[in-house]
């Protein structure tokens, strides 16, 4: 069987017990984001924080109704990012495009990804590679409108 | 078990599709529960369109030559087959490109109507404060092209709501009928839970208020004996694909007396009359509303399908699909964490069965029943009002067809309990 190579324990942990679930106040941008396909949803909030002139994710929350791959995807998306620099949240989550991108060819690096290698096997379904974009999608929309607002503030 | 049930020799029919034979993932034999999607296809139509193109491939209604000939003659004896196949006249029925594309058309007729006002197409003007009825059951086909009517002309949307059981609820249908109601669109048969609503008693009350009716019947002409007299709907809309037959191919039934009355849809070559740079007549229907070169491939196909269908016998086809409903109801029912959307008989009801799993998502239902064979739909299936009002997001569904079996029944049930066990689901 192949399921395993999609439901990786790690994916079914953070979906069993996601992280960071939940909306928290206060944050500098919300985006709700759908897969039309399935009605798959997120609501996400982003918190951005200026450390010496470097903007960080201070705070990522959210609120998700959705499949295992979505879920888990969520959770370990928030881990990642919370804490991080923008601009390296960002080249983070592009790697994470491309491996969902690459129909499984791609051998995913642990020390960028994380816990998100786990989602190396999905990429090789078509089908639910939106799945696993949900959340990432709705962080990078939340991000730039943040950066947005943080930009017309100190104008 | 064998394959053959009192109505339907499956295992004949079943060696007449070729995509049947087929392994799909892990080298499991294809269980396919997806019909209401899709239906596969038989040699028979595939042949058909073959034949076509080696033999007769030319352009229909143009030219003189003998393949152009012989072409029309396979568009027009389709059209024969499909109005025989649904008790209308040859006139009646209008190639489209698909159901979703003849309910387009009849709305987009509606608002040229009301734009160009054309002489003797005033039954088809829609006005500000006009009403347009439609139902919470309804596929977005038969929905969204009447909300976008109702943006064109500043026409008010009505619906019809369902019950918890997923019936249509018609305690208040004499007052969502109005005077001010021009059309009244409504499922045949619904692609999630497979309620067949009482089109004929609605079709009644909705010309007693002057209102036209349009029965989406994407899901009830592939299933089940359907009769547009016996309806008394004034359009009827369904694909080829979901009954055998080939892709970009489908029906507008409309009543005679209307589609002569009826402004066209899409224009161009072949609907035309007579052309002048100022101006452009059109034909009679059915030609007026069939621009451009026609699908006569995929005609070909329809009208093979239409006949293998015939060759079955639709009664036969609707016993059979109720013998498999009412199996995969009594089945489901029986485990745990299960909870079948829509009707719990198989009364006034077809065979998709659509179904939640408790802790488990639809679409990872969908990828283990996948590793094991077994093709279903998972998500909202284009029916996302109906979802909402039944309290869910999404479901799984399986639908059957002429060439499934009790034994494809038990799979499904077998591997809804697996899902179940893989996510550690309460069972």
């Amino acid at each position: 069987m192949q399921l395993e190579s999609m439901y990786q324990e790690i994916i079914l942990d953070h979906y069993r017990n996601p992280h960071h679930k939940g909306l928290r106040d206060p944050f500098d941008a919300e985006v709700h984001h759908v897969n039309p396909v399935c009605g798959d949803e997120v609501t996400l909030r982003v918190t951005l924080k200026d450390v010496d002139g470097e903007p960080v994710v201070q705070d990522l929350s959210y609120d998700s109704l959705g499949c295992s791959i979505s879920q888990a995807s969520a959770s370990v998306m928030s881990d990642l990012m919370i804490g991080r620099p923008v601009g390296e949240a960002m080249r983070i989550s592009q790697v994470f495009l491309d491996l969902m991108k690459s129909r499984g060819a791609d051998v995913p690096d642990e020390d960028v990804l994380e816990d998100a290698v786990a989602f190396a096997g999905v990429s090789k379904y078509p089908a639910r590679i939106k799945c696993a974009l949900l959340a990432w999608m709705a962080w990078k929309d939340a991000t730039a409108q943040a950066m947005d607002r943080q930009g017309e503030v100190t104008r | 078990m064998t394959a053959a049930t009192a109505h339907l020799d499956v295992e004949a029919i079943r060696a007449d599709f070729p995509a049947l034979t087929r392994t799909v993932r892990n080298g499991n034999q294809l269980v396919y529960l997806d019909s209401g999607a899709t239906s596969q296809k038989p040699f028979q139509v595939l042949d058909a369109e073959r034949t076509f193109y080696e033999r007769h491939n030319g352009a229909a209604h143009r030219g003189t030559h003998l393949l152009g000939e012989e072409a029309t003659d396979a568009y027009e004896g389709a059209r024969e087959k499909v109005a025989a196949f649904i008790g209308a006249q040859p006139g009646e029925v209008v190639f489209t490109k698909n159901a979703t594309e003849a309910i387009n058309l009849v709305a987009y007729a509606m608002s040229n109507a009301t734009v160009t006002g054309a002489r003797g197409s005033e039954r088809f003007r829609v006005l500000p404060g006009d009403e347009i009825l439609v139902t919470e059951m309804e596929h977005h086909a038969n929905l969204v092209p009447w909300q976008q009517l109702c943006e064109r002309t500043g026409a008010t949307l009505r619906w019809l709501g369902v019950t918890p059981d997923g019936r249509l609820d018609l305690d208040h249908l004499d007052d969502m009928i109005t005077g001010r109601t021009r059309i009244v669109a409504v499922t045949h048969q619904s692609n999630v839970t497979g309620t067949v609503p009482p089109v004929a008693d609605i079709t009644r009350a909705a010309h007693e208020k002057g209102a036209l009716v349009l029965a989406d019947a994407a899901q009830s002409v592939p299933h089940q004996p359907v009769d547009v007299a016996a309806l008394g709907v004034d359009f009827l809309a369904f694909s080829a694909h979901k009954m055998l037959g080939p892709y970009g191919i489908g029906v507008l039934f409309g009543r005679a007396d209307l589609l002569e009355a009826m402004p066209p849809f899409l224009t161009g070559g072949s609907m035309i009359e007579v052309v002048r740079m100022e101006g452009s007549t059109f034909l009679p229907p059915p030609q007026r509303f069939e621009p451009g070169v026609p699908a006569v491939a995929e005609a070909a196909g329809l009208a093979a399908a239409v006949d293998y269908l015939a060759g079955l016998g639709m009664c036969n086809v609707a016993a059979h699909e109720e013998s498999l409903t009412e199996h995969a109801l009594d089945t489901l029912r029986e485990i745990n964490g299960v909870r079948i959307l829509g009707p719990d008989t198989t009364k006034d009801r077809g065979g998709a069965v659509s179904f939640e799993v408790q802790g488990v998502h639809p679409h990872d239902v969908g990828q283990v029943l996948d590793e094991l064979g077994i093709a279903v739909r998972t998500g909202h299936h284009c029916a996302w009002p109906l979802h909402r009002a039944l309290g869910v997001q999404a479901s799984t569904r399986a639908t059957f067809y002429v060439y499934n079996t009790h034994a494809e029944v038990e799979a499904l049930a077998e591997g809804i309990r697996y899902a179940q066990r893989f996510f550690g689901a309460r069972q």
